[in-house]
């Protein structure tokens, strides 16, 4: 049952950003963006990661795609429209060669995943055997907030002041400039 | 219970559908949308690896600052995409051959 439901919302994920890839139309293709999003957040609860699933949803869903659609609101409708004139055929050739490479790409993951299946690292079965494994009954966002105060003070810090100047900067960068 | 492998493969599609859209794609924002794949398939990779490890959760930590990373990179590549067509009149990167003119 739990594996059904992994398998759904694997399917749902693979399946919509395919699409994604796919479509010509922009617009549709950034709203089925969210549908990935939410089926990614959907994979990150059966990896008992209910706080990053939360999270992935309040900024991406309700953050990132927000800001993208403002920004395709605020500009000029050529933006939105098809600028794919060229490739009207499936297989031309830009999209063949980059079909090429990321099959490729695969191959060569697909390779090491199944390699590695044999040799699971020793931190793993390590922590396995003595049982340091999140459980669902665990209290993960506790453990999140005393470690994040604790133990990663100093990244979570440097994290929010790289937040800051991005943000400043995303803002310099878009500002109208007088005479220009 | 779901081994590890599961979310590997998962998150290998992922990957390789944000790498071609970032290769083929003739508009920027479609080229930003494969790169938030790409972060998206990276995130998964860490939260699946950080289930097993309780005493630092170090994954988990670290997915939510890649979120943190993948918001920024956003906010910078969407006033990038809107200065760039201001100045060009267009968003197909293949066009787009200067940083100064």
């Amino acid at each position: 049952m739990e594996l059904a439901i992994f398998y759904a919302f694997a399917v749902l994920a693979i399946g919509s950003a395919l699409m994604v890839v796919s479509l010509k139309n922009t617009t549709r293709a950034l709203f089925l963006f969210f549908v990935v999003l939410f089926a990614m957040a959907g994979l990150f609860l059966f990896a008992l990661a209910d706080f990053v699933a939360i999270t992935q949803i309040l900024v991406y869903v309700g953050g990132v795609l927000i800001l993208m659609i403002f920004a395709f609101m605020l500009s000029n409708k050529e933006l939105l429209a098809d600028l794919q004139n060229t490739s009207s055929k499936f297989l031309s050739l830009p999209n063949w060669q980059s079909l090429l490479l990321a099959v490729g790409f695969f191959a060569v993951l697909a390779y090491g995943i199944w390699e590695w299946h044999e040799h699971t690292p020793m931190w793993i079965t390590e922590n396995i055997r003595s049982g340091e494994v999140i459980q669902s009954s665990d209290n993960n966002i506790q453990h999140l907030g005393v470690h994040f105060m604790t133990k990663y003070l100093l990244p979570f810090e440097v994290i929010s002041i790289f937040l800051l100047v991005a943000l400043i900067g995303a803002a310099h960068l878009s500002r109208k400039e007088e005479n220009a | 219970m779901i081994t590890l492998t599961h979310f590997l493969v998962v998150s290998a599609i992922l990957f390789c559908i944000g790498l071609y859209a970032m290769v083929s794609k003739r508009n920027a924002i479609m080229v930003l949308i494969g790169i938030e794949l790409i972060i998206n398939a990276a995130i998964l990779n860490f939260v699946a690896f950080g289930r097993y490890d309780k005493v630092n959760y170090g994954g988990q930590v670290f997915a939510l600052f890649a979120i943190v990373l993948a918001a920024a990179a956003v906010a910078v590549g969407l006033a990038i995409i809107l200065n760039v067509y201001r100045k060009y009149k267009t968003i197909n990167p293949d066009n787009i051959t200067d940083l100064r003119d």
